[in-house]
């Protein structure tokens, strides 16, 4: 039998060494680098979408899960939400505020699922972040491959947080979806009103989804 | 042809101009009524003809085949591609789009495979439009044109020369020129299709969804995918719900920030119409 002073220097130290080991392993999630992030859950995303038959028939559903488990996790809703919104944000309540970055959310991810559909196997670039380690602020940028025609761009903002480094806008072709939404919402901000907003999105998000012209047309 | 063709143009500029006065809204879209019936027109244009084309072409040509039509006037375009690249200062771009050009031609197979890219030398996309913005001209007010889409005033006098020195469109004899045409915008069509789709799904308003994701692109274009960051930065409220108060002086700058983007300036459409009426005595003189 071991004196109790031993028995408790062990369980002391066999906590500290799972504390520290959950410390480390949290640690290495939120240092991993955001062009790292990128690279890695793209990367992920593709392999699953090649090797699964449902999802390149056009199964929305499963597209959408994908982008719900592997995706959404790394991007700030609510930051995209309130810039989409721009100078009305503080118009909004608290409660709608939160419908609304819902609604955008849902709109987000069936048109993010309906570019997944067509993809088609284009190789991706990705290009080393030129950051300092200090940056909180950073752009990522992916080139695609396409066959005669200039490789399209895509680029990440990311913002370190807490949580670690969050997407808050994404540029496709120099286009920023943030940007894009902005006419729109203020369009309808002013002739509707926010509620008006939340109103439209709703609709939008449960009309029946457009088919896939890649899907109905592969094998 | 080319005559009539430049003259319609012109009478639809004025009337643009004309539609100016009847609707206030965007400060960048003066002619927003006049574009609307246009985008609606392209729109029913696209639903009974485009689409349904586009559609039968991509379903009937497996993909290697439509890879080879997308090339081979991708080839062609190379050249003028060069010839603005070197009009904007970028001589190192222009050897490379020759390059690609002489490659793809000869082992290539007339330009049908792209064995340029695979040898790393990268397509680029260039026109007249963007070489005026290159060298400063301003947007100008947004215009779409029956058949041709979304432009604007820079971007319609940049159109005029690429439409007027296109080798496709001065191909003898003419009924390989329409045949090649046909093909070009099929082929160019069907590779939008799922873009289109997710545009419907996407926007709210289909045509202020397109013309402001235009007038992003076109301004990435002119600066190759990096424009200055000063215009693109976006005042955004933390996520972590500041106080009320802080907000609105976030957002009031904003607002200064959205209202300042390109104007339409007279003198930039006056200057679109000098361009407009260049091509028409050249072309007149060559008997085009």
């Amino acid at each position: 039998m071991f004196p109790r002073s031993v028995r408790l220097a062990t369980a002391a130290a066999a906590t500290a060494i799972v504390l520290a080991g959950g410390v480390r392993a949290q640690a290495q999630s939120e240092v991993q680098a955001p062009d790292v992030l990128v690279k890695t859950v793209t990367l992920e995303v593709v392999d699953i979408i090649q090797k699964d038959k449902d999802i390149q028939k056009g199964d929305r559903k499963k597209v959408i899960a994908l982008i719900e488990a592997k995706v959404l996790p790394h991007f700030n809703f609510q930051a995209m939400t309130s810039s989409a919104v721009g100078r009305n944000w503080d118009k909004a309540s608290a409660e709608q505020k939160a419908r609304l970055t819902d609604e955008f959310k849902t709109l987000l991810v069936r048109t993010y699922s309906s570019a997944l559909a067509s993809y088609s196997n284009q190789k991706s670039e990705f290009r080393p972040l030129r950051a300092k380690p200090s940056d909180t602020d950073v752009t990522v940028n992916v080139r695609v491959m396409q066959s005669g025609d200039q490789p399209m761009t895509i680029d990440y903002d990311m913002e370190k947080r807490p949580g670690g480094w969050k997407v808050w806008d994404v540029r496709v072709g120099g286009i920023s979806l943030v940007a894009n939404y902005r006419t729109e919402f203020d369009n309808q901000i002013r002739d509707n009103g926010v509620e008006g907003l939340i109103k439209t999105l709703y609709a939008k998000n449960n009309s029946p989804v457009q088919p896939s012209v890649a899907g109905a047309q592969k094998k | 042809m080319l005559r009539m063709a430049r003259y319609f143009l012109f009478v639809l500029l004025l009337a643009g101009a004309a539609g100016c006065a009847t609707t206030g809204g965007d400060s960048r879209d003066p002619a927003e009524g006049f574009n609307r019936a246009m985008y609606s027109f392209n729109d029913g244009f696209d639903e009974a003809i485009g689409k349904p084309v586009a559609t039968a072409y991509r379903n009937a040509l497996p993909s290697p085949i439509r890879s080879a039509v997308r090339n081979f006037f991708a080839n062609i375009a190379d050249l003028w591609i060069g010839a603005n690249n070197l009009l904007q200062g970028k001589p190192a771009d222009t050897v490379t789009d020759w390059a690609r050009f002489a490659f793809n031609s000869s082992i290539g197979i007339f330009g049908l495979i792209d064995v340029a890219s695979e040898i790393g030398l990268e397509k680029h996309d260039e026109d007249f439009g963007q070489t005026f913005g290159r060298w400063g001209v301003a947007d100008g007010a947004y215009l779409v044109w029956p058949f041709l889409g979304s432009s604007n005033v820079r971007d319609t006098a940049g159109l005029i020369f690429d439409l007027g020195l296109d080798p496709v469109l001065q191909h003898e004899p003419v009924r390989v020129r329409n045949a090649m045409t046909i093909l070009r915008a099929t082929g160019k069509r069907a590779d939008l299709l799922d873009a289109s789709r997710i545009l419907e799904e996407a926007a709210l308003d289909k045509y202020v969804f397109q013309r402001d994701a235009y007038l992003q692109r076109r301004r990435s274009l002119i600066y190759d995918g990096s424009p200055p960051r000063a215009a693109r930065e976006v005042p955004r409220a933390e996520a972590s719900e500041p106080e009320p108060a802080a907000q609105a002086a976030a957002a009031a700058p904003q607002a200064v920030a959205t209202i300042a983007v390109a104007r339409p300036d007279p003198a930039a459409m006056e200057a679109a119409v000098r361009l407009l009426e260049l091509p028409a005595t050249s072309a007149a003189s060559t008997g085009g």
